[in-house]
């Protein structure tokens, strides 16, 4: 690793004053960004940790939305009870002492096309709130790693809307246990949503003719004969493109009869 | 650098440390607490896991400096005050839970954490909890049947080595 310099601002406004600075790096639960800085795939001259932002952190339900402060754990995410499909994403991201470190905004902003929360957040038409401006999902996740974000722009929280269903169910590549493809699906005021991660290469996605299957008829059946296109899906040594998009159409199913 | 205070075990302690020192460094190198190891140094085998604040975490992807201020446990405080094994550590010992020994200080720490939250858990929860501790001797088998026998549960018939 390269050496940097680190600092915790006490609040947003010096936060987002330190992130100005073009060497400078936000650093959350660090699960992410520790080994990347390990594997010098990245060279900040400062860190600048979220860590003492209070207004960054917990979780409150009203009005049929749950807001989850950025800097909210996965532990204490998979904990909650307003969201259930919410909570057991959380709890199946990576192992106990990730979960207790590791944060939702700091795995949205990353945007690793393995990762579970893009898929959460799209599936269930979520806003990511930032202290600049409110980001729908939709507009959100802009492909490999990237998204909507300005260098020295901060999530302090993401609101999701609580479906009437929804599941998520991952397909676990067995050494990272990040997802080889994951599926979210959800039916709610907005209609059905089905979100996929692990499978393309421009990242998290939603699958229209799922979506349009399911919203005639919410049931697995309803998927029955319809097929993905291998196009911009991922291929590598855990699977290839043909075999992804197989698990996509399987996994669609038991997230709808795990959502019930 | 820069100055770093925390507690380790319930002793005060502090020390010198540059921006990316990781707290896995901090405890064996500046402290000489070597019991902590580090087998990976990417956040994947679980060797180094300690406790900060209450909660279990990889000391590999931890900075030094953002335990400023916390309290951390590792495995030399796991023994007894006479210096004795502590009743998790003894039931890895009579279960046979250790081979080489490298993945136990992570182990241990992991199977403290787990029966801090879950006082009595079933088998299937022992394996999924130490889902982030690699083990390349044992099998696992007898890790988790100490774990179940430092939670007073009965080892069973089924577990016998
Ligand atoms: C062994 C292991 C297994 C894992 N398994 C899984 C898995 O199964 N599924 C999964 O989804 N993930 C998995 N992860 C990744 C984990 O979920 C990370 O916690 C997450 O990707 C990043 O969150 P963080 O808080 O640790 O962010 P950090 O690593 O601190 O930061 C990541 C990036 O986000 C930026 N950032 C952080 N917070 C904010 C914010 N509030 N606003 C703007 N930018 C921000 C940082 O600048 C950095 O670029 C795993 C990680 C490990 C080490
Ligand atoms: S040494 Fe920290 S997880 Fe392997
Ligand atoms: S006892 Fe050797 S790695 Fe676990």
């Amino acid at each position: 690793m390269y050496d940097f310099d680190f600092e915790r601002p006490a609040t947003l406004a010096d936060a987002v004053a330190a992130l100005k600075d073009e060497g400078a790096t936000a650093l959350a639960g660090g699960q992410t960004l520790i080994p990347t800085l390990k594997q010098r795939l990245a060279m900040p001259e400062r860190l600048v940790s979220l860590a003492a932002l209070d207004e960054l952190k917990g979780l409150s339900a009203s009005g049929g939305v749950l807001t989850v402060g950025a800097a909210t754990t996965h532990a204490q995410v998979a904990g909650q009870t307003d969201y259930p499909a919410l909570a057991a994403l959380a709890a199946g991201i990576g192992d106990p002492h990730v979960r207790n470190r590791g944060t939702i905004g700091g795995s949205l902003a990353n945007n690793d096309p393995s990762a579970c929360y893009p898929a959460a957040a799209l599936g269930s038409g979520a806003t990511i709130v930032t202290n600049a401006r409110e980001i729908p999902a939709d507009e959100f996740f802009s492909g490999l790693f990237e998204t909507a974000l300005e260098d020295d722009e901060i999530i302090t929280a993401v609101r999701f809307p609580i479906p009437d269903a929804a599941a998520y169910v991952k397909f676990e590549q067995p050494a990272s246990r990040f997802a080889l493809v994951g599926v979210f699906v959800s039916k709610g005021s907005g209609g059905v949503r089905v979100a996929v991660t692990g499978a393309s290469e421009e990242g998290v996605f939603r699958w229209a003719d799922g979506e349009a299957a399911l919203s005639a008829d919410f049931s697995p059946e309803a998927l029955d004969g319809l097929s993905v296109s291998t196009g911009d899906l991922i291929g590598d040594v855990h699977g290839g493109p043909d075999y992804r998009a197989h698990l996509i159409g399987v996994l669609a199913k038991r997230a709808v009869m795990a959502a019930g | 650098m820069t100055k770093v205070s925390m507690t380790v075990n319930g002793q005060p302690v502090s020390g010198e440390v540059e921006g990316r020192t990781l707290l896995s460094t901090f405890l064996r190198d500046t402290l000489g607490l070597t019991g902590t190891h580090v087998g990976c140094d990417t956040g994947q085998c679980g060797a180094c896991t300690i406790h900060v604040d209450g909660a279990s975490v990889k000391s590999c992807n931890m900075l030094a400096l953002e335990a400023e201020g916390a309290q951390v446990a590792t495995i030399e405080g796991m023994s007894n005050a006479d210096g004795s094994l502590g009743r998790i550590q003894q039931a890895f010992q009579d279960h046979h839970g250790l081979q080489c020994g490298f993945c136990t200080p992570g182990m241990v720490m992991a199977a403290a954490a787990l029966l801090a939250e879950i006082p009595k858990p079933s088998e299937a929860e022992i394996r999924r909890y130490l889902s982030g501790n690699l083990c390349r001797c044992t099998g696992y088998h007898n890790i988790v049947k100490a774990i179940l026998a430092a939670s007073g549960q009965d080892v069973g018939a089924e577990y016998a080595a």
